[in-house]
Order: structure tokens, then sequence, then C-alpha cells
């Protein structure tokens, strides 16, 4: 069965919308993350929030544009994704929910061990996503062990929870944790400013290194474990990804090393975005492959919606995603200016 | 308890626990824009002390409320994955609409708005809080339109063994949707004016910045009379629209077992579901039913007798429910005739201790109302999920173990009871403290216009 022009729009714009989420809310979770140990008193915890407190919820909405795009163009591979990956996902949401109550919490009770509490919660909270992200996306790369009969509709999941903590998993899951905390690091030294901004930009030098390991080793484990490597060996014009992957990250380094922050962060918007968009390129056509056969994989021919539905939203999503990109970046020159320790003394900032 | 009762369960936690927050979220976000713009026209600061009052509990309120909708969304592929490859195709379309034309505004310019105070000029500012509350209540027009969807499945077509859209348009015209949408925003105002109204009558007994608080009574009171008011003319159409599409939710709402021409509602009675039958019945106003059912004395409405039994939803939840439902909404209008009464002219409401100490207790009321409402849509709808066309039984998981449901349903009653009881503690901290006279620290008062 060959994929039709709709369902391969619809393919380009879910690996968008999760390459986009990535790269945005990357830096939320990064910064959380890494709040636990660049900022070291109640000024510079509230220079974090107040860095990506306008921010933040906007990002987030980029998942569930993801998440509702699937089940709108691919309802098959939604119901088994989330189903299948069941405890991962209810994890995952009790995090998203603690993360968002947690800026807006920490503020309002002016006694130092209920801010101490949140500020731990924002951490946990901010690491359990990026971890879990990886996980999920690694096993999804991978192939989740299922075996599905598309003309009877039975669909069966030979995996569980624990089964999802595989070792290229985990390596995918530690990949992204330390992605996002260099990416919240650079994102941090641009938006604050003094000490914090100093410690931000010295942590992400340093975490930088391990970075490019774990990239290397991701990279390679990828190549020979996943099937992804097909779609290379085919179309080798692919290569152009993951060679800007690399070179952003490089470039990463180079800019931090030259005392360029902005640039620095902005090559780390370029690797996390590539680097998500070389693996879907190689998941290509599949939306959730399977590791048992081939033929139980969900590709975007056997788990797609309707020509007309698809039509629909395809519509839906060329009139409205410029004019979110549009707002979006008239919010990002808003609030570019960094949150500064003066400020945040005055009370200029509201956590 | 097996996984399709525990999931049933768990979608109900975690839907009633998201829509105690939401309401207010609709009401509320649009009278602050209201608050503000006055603030912009007349240059009035304590417009602006509203403002930041009124938006500080708003802020609180809305935490909660964003952060569980993301549950909702993941829901349905975690617990109804059989529902979402059936129905998805129609039901998707709707809900990624919501993320992409309403969603994304209402987060988006919400960050703008509470950081935003000191750069933008005032006029921009104002308009930011009317975009996030026009977001708000657009999301929830997305969101009932698919409900509504589940309600009375229209525009579709059976084929590739599941539901297939063939309609948009209808889809977005349907009328169980339009119906239910419009109750549900004046739902929320009902809401929101109750709020200001019971934590205006609290301040007021006390005499806290009576000046403020007698402003807010007032615009509360209003709202409050006029959006219950509202509430009761939309859920009367809709009582006609249910009639007529979902029968077995009309019969069960009224518990009416016998079929028959100008039937009489009884105003007491209790259903006796195991003999199909009520226990009692007393009060009887001829042909009422049929007056509800299709606004004509004489109309025939069909019984729950001469419905399949396995297709008659549970009856004495929705019947009393939907009775609970109507008699607190008879209160509200009563309540906030009297609260308006009381605060026009020369009235003067802080008098009327009584009336105060009633508004302070009246503030859960439209909650209540609003939490029975959509136990009789939902419940009134069983044994389907997407009435006659597909059953609950049939559309959960059958990937997800009873196991693994007792492990996130135990978590979401956990967390959601921790962070509900923080949040309301929280409410109720900051409406107790009023409004902040210091505006210079929060905001740069003279703007830039």
């Amino acid at each position: 069965m060959e994929a039709t022009a709709l369902q391969t729009v619809w393919f380009a714009i879910w690996a968008l919308l999760w390459t986009v989420y990535f790269s945005l809310d990357g830096f939320v979770l990064g910064s959380g993350l890494m709040s636990g140990i660049l900022a070291r008193n109640d000024t510079e915890r509230r220079q974090v929030i107040n860095a990506v407190g306008p921010v933040w919820d906007g990002n987030e909405v980029w998942l569930l544009t993801a998440g509702g795009s699937t089940f709108a163009a691919f309802p098959l591979a939604y119901s088994l994704l989330f189903s299948n990956l069941y405890t991962a996902f209810f994890l995952l949401l009790v995090a998203l929910i603690f993360r968002g109550v947690s800026f807006e919490f920490r503020g309002k009770v002016d006694n130092p061990g209920w801010k101490r509490l949140w500020d731990r919660v924002i951490v946990v909270s901010s690491f359990l996503p990026a971890l879990l992200f990886g996980v999920a996306f690694g096993n999804i790369f991978e192939g989740l062990k299922m075996r599905n009969d598309f003309s009877t509709d039975v669909f069966t999941f030979q995996g569980g929870f624990l089964g999802l903590l595989n070792p290229y998993a985990l390596l995918a899951g530690l990949l992204f944790l330390v992605l996002f905390a260099v990416h919240g690091s650079l994102y941090l030294s641009v938006k604050t400013d003094g000490e914090l901004s100093k410690r931000a930009a010295s942590v992400a030098g340093a975490l930088w290194w391990v970075l490019l390991g774990l990239a290397a080793a991701f990279l390679a484990a990828t190549w020979f474990a996943t099937g992804l490597a097909s779609n290379y060996r085919t179309a080798p014009a692919l290569f152009v990804l993951p060679a800007l992957a690399v070179a952003a990250l490089v470039s990463q380094k180079l800019f931090l090393s030259r005392g360029a922050p902005g640039r620095a962060f902005a090559a780390s918007l370029a690797t996390v975005a590539t680097l998500v968009a070389s693996c879907l390129a190689g998941l290509f056509p599949y939306l959730l492959p399977s590791s048992l056969d081939k033929a139980s994989g969900l590709s975007i021919m056997n788990s797609s919606s309707s020509p007309y539905t698809l039509t629909i939203m395809t519509v839906v999503a060329c009139l409205f995603v410029p004019v979110i990109v549009a707002y979006k970046i008239w919010v990002y020159r808003t609030f570019r200016a960094p949150v500064t320790v003066a400020e945040v003394g005055e009370g200029r900032h509201p956590y | 308890m097996d996984a399709l009762a525990l999931s049933r369960l768990q979608f109900a936690v975690t839907i009633m626990f998201h829509f105690i927050f939401v309401p207010l979220t609709l009401g509320l976000s649009m009278l602050v824009a209201w608050m503000e713009t006055r603030y912009v026209r007349t240059g009035d600061a304590s417009w602006l002390k509203a403002t930041k009052f009124w938006g500080k509990l708003f802020l609180i309120n809305f935490a909660l409320g964003v952060v569980t909708g993301i549950t909702m969304e993941f829901q349905f592929g975690m617990n109804w994955a059989e529902y979402s490859r059936y129905v998805g195709d129609v039901f998707g379309a709707p809900l990624a609409i919501e993320a992409t034309m309403a969603f994304f505004l209402e987060s988006v310019f919400l960050g703008v708005w509470i950081f935003g105070w000191n750069k933008l000029s005032k006029r921009v500012h104002a308009l930011v809080i009317w975009l996030a509350a026009v977001a708000t209540n657009l999301s929830a027009l997305w969101i009932i339109l698919a409900n509504g969807w589940m309600q009375h499945p229209v525009g579709y077509h059976l084929a590739n063994r599941r539901a297939e859209m063939t309609d948009f348009g209808a889809l977005v015209t349907n009328p169980a949707g339009l119906l239910a949408f419009g109750h549900q925003i004046a739902a929320g105002f009902a809401v929101a004016g109750f709020f200001i109204l019971g934590i205006s009558s609290w301040h007021l007994l006390r005499s806290r910045e009576p000046a403020f608080f007698a402003r807010s009574f007032r615009l509360g009171a209003v709202v409050a009379l006029v959006a219950s008011i509202l509430v009761a003319v939309i859920g009367d159409s809709q009582g006609v629209e249910v009639a007529k599409t979902q029968p077995s939710k009309f019969a069960a709402m009224e518990s009416l077992w016998e079929s028959g021409e100008r039937v009489s509602m009884n105003l007491f009675q209790w259903p006796d579901a195991d003999n199909d039958r009520n226990h009692f019945e007393a009060g009887r106003i001829p042909g009422l039913v049929s007056i509800l059912a299709f606004h004509d004395p004489d109309a025939r409405v069909t019984g729950l007798r001469d419905m399949a039994e396995n297709e008659r939803p549970p009856v004495w939840p929705t019947f009393l429910s939907f009775r609970l439902m109507v008699g607190i909404g008879m209160l509200m209008i009563l309540v906030s005739a009297l609260a308006l009464w009381f605060s026009r002219g020369k009235t003067d409401p802080a008098k009327a201790r009584w009336l105060l100490s009633l508004l302070v207790w009246a503030l859960p009321l439209p909650y209540l109302a609003i939490q029975l409402g959509w136990v009789v849509a939902e419940i009134g709808r069983q044994p389907w999920i997407v009435y006659g066309v597909l059953k609950t039984s049939e559309a959960v998981s059958r990937n997800v173990s009873a196991g693994q449901v007792w492990f996130s349903l135990g978590g979401f009653i956990l967390v959601y009871g921790v962070l509900g009881a923080v949040d309301i503690w929280l409410l109720f901290k900051y409406a107790r403290k009023g409004p902040d006279d210091d505006l210079s620290k929060i905001v740069n008062v003279t703007g830039r216009s």
C-alpha cells in the first residue's frame, strides 16, 4: 500500500509539531531541572521562574497540539501509543501537572519552607518529563513489542512498563535529559544577568562534553539497534539532517567559548530541532513500529484518518499555525530583555 | 473492579475535578477583561484595583484548570483506546482544532497578561486579556462540540470498521453541541457572578473596603441574575433537543416509565428501577412533562418500559441529578434577584446582613449545579459512549490491565486531592486578604498609553 500525499503531509506536520515542542519546552524543562544546581538563592530562583514564566504554558500547548493532531490524523496510532505506554504517560502527566502549578504556587506564600518545597517540585517535575520523553521516543524508535492485525482489529502488546526501561531507551532518556539541561542552561544564561547568567553559561559549557559523548553514543546505537537507518540507506540526502545536528552541536561550544551565549542558545535550538527531525525522518512512514514483526507496525498508511478528515485538518493547520507562529514571535520579542537581579529585587516581576 | 469500571471511575474523577476550576475561568476571564477595560477607558484606579484583585483569584483558579486539562486529552488514548480508534476520525478533529485555534491563544496571551504589566501599553494589555478570555470560551466551544457529537452523532458514516466524518459543517452546527455550549457559558458567568457576590458579601459583612466591594457586589448581582436566567432558558431548549435525540436520557431524567400522551410531572417521586415503576408519585402537574419534552401539552413521550433494558441509563442518578440541578438553578435566580434588588439605588446591601450571609453560603451553588448537569448529560447517555453508535463497555482499552488503572486512579486521587486542597486554600487566603492598595509595587500604574 502506497502512502497518499495527504498522509505524507500529515506525517510532516506531525513530525514538525513534535520537533517544535521539544525545541521550545526543552529549554523550559531544562531551566527547571537545572534551577536546582544553578540558582543559589531566592532572587536567582525567581529569576529562573520569571525567565520561563511568560512562555512555559504557550510552549506546553505544542504538546497538546502534537497529541491532538495524532488523535485527529492518526487515531489508531494515538490509541495504541497512549494505551500501550499507559504507565509512562501517567507519570508524565503527573510531572507536567506539578510543574505547571509549582510556578503559580511558589510565590503565593511568604514562607521559606513553602518556597523550598516548590523549588524541589520544579526540579523533579522538570527532570521526569525530560527523561520520560527520551525513554518513550527511544522505545518508539526501537519499536514496541506489539502484534497487530489490521484486518480483524486485534492489537496485542507484549511489553510492560519495566520493559520500556531497556538500555537503548535509557540512553535516549539520558540524551534528552542532558540535551535539555544544556538547552535550559543556555536559555538562562541569555535571559538572566549577574552570577546566575555566568554560572549557567559555564555549567552549559561543562555539560556540553557529556552531551557530546551521549549524542555520539545515541547516533551509533540508533544506527545499529533500530530500523531508522534504512531510510538513510535508500535516501542518502537525509544525511543532511544529522550533519546539521552535529554542526549545530559543535557551534554551541564555539559560540560559548567566544562568550556569545545568545548564539549558543540559537545553536542549541537548532541542535534539538535537527536531532529530533533526524530521528523522525528515519521513522517515516512509521509512527509506531513493532519490534516483533514489520507488518504489525503502525504506519501512516494503516493508521490514518479518512481523506476528508485529513483535508479539513490540513486547512485548519494552514490557517492557524502561521498565526500562532506570528504571535509567538511577537511574545518572544516583547519579553526579550533578561530578568535582572535589580528588577527582581524591586518586585517588578510577578513571581 | 475490572479495568472498565476503574477507567470509568477515573474518567469521572478527573473530569469532575477539572470542571471544578474551568467554569469560573470561563466567566471570570471575561469579567476581569471588562474591569480592565473600564480602567483603561475611565482611568479610575479603583477599576485597576478590581482587575488585580479578581485577576489574582482568576489566576490561582486557572493554574489547576489548565494543568488538569492535559489529563483529559491523554486519557482518551490511555484508557479508551477502542473509542479513540473507532471515532478518532470524527472526534479527534475538534480536539486538535481546540488546541490550534483556542488553547494556544489562551495560554500564550495569559502569560503575556501576567508578565506584561510593565511592558505593554494600557490598551494593548487590556486587549491581551480579552484575547485570552475569548480564547478560553472558544476552547469550551470545541470541547463541547466534541461532546455534542457523543450525545447526538451527526455528519458521519460507518466505513472501514469505524466512524468517519462526512460533514464537518454538521458537526459544528450540531444543536446538541451548540445548546450545551450556550448553557455552559451562561453557567460559567453564573459561577463568576456568585463567586464575586459571595466574596464581596464576606467583606461587606466585616465592613472591609465597603466602597470597593459594594461596586463588585453590584456587578456580581447583575451577572449572576442574567446568567442564571439564561442558563434556564437555554436549558429548556436543551430539554426539547434531548427528548428528540436521546429519548432514553429524557425518560430517565423524568423517571418516566410509561409512554403516553399528555404526560404529567410528579413533583415528588422516586424511581424503582427493579420493577420498572416509581416507588411513589405525588404532586401531579398535568401535561408538564409533555410540555418540557416538546413544548406541547398533548405531545407523546416515550417511557423507559418501551426501551430495551440494555439500552436504558441508570435511572436514579440521572433523575436525582436533574431534579437537584433544576432546583438549584431556580434557587440561583431567586437569590441573585434578591441581591440585585438590595444593591439598587440607595439601598445599602451592607444593611441586609442576612442576605450577605446567605450569599456567602450560596457561592458553591452554581458549582454544584454544573457538576450535576454534566452527571445528567454523561450518565444519562449510558450505556452509550456515542449515543446509538458505540457502547462504553466496548470503548475501553484492551491492552491496559486493572492493576495499571488502579495505580493511576490512586495516583490521580492523591495528586488531585493534595493540589486541589492547596489551590482552594490559596483561593481562600487571597479572597480574604482583599485588594492590594499598593499598586505601584505590582504595576506601573501610569502605564504608557
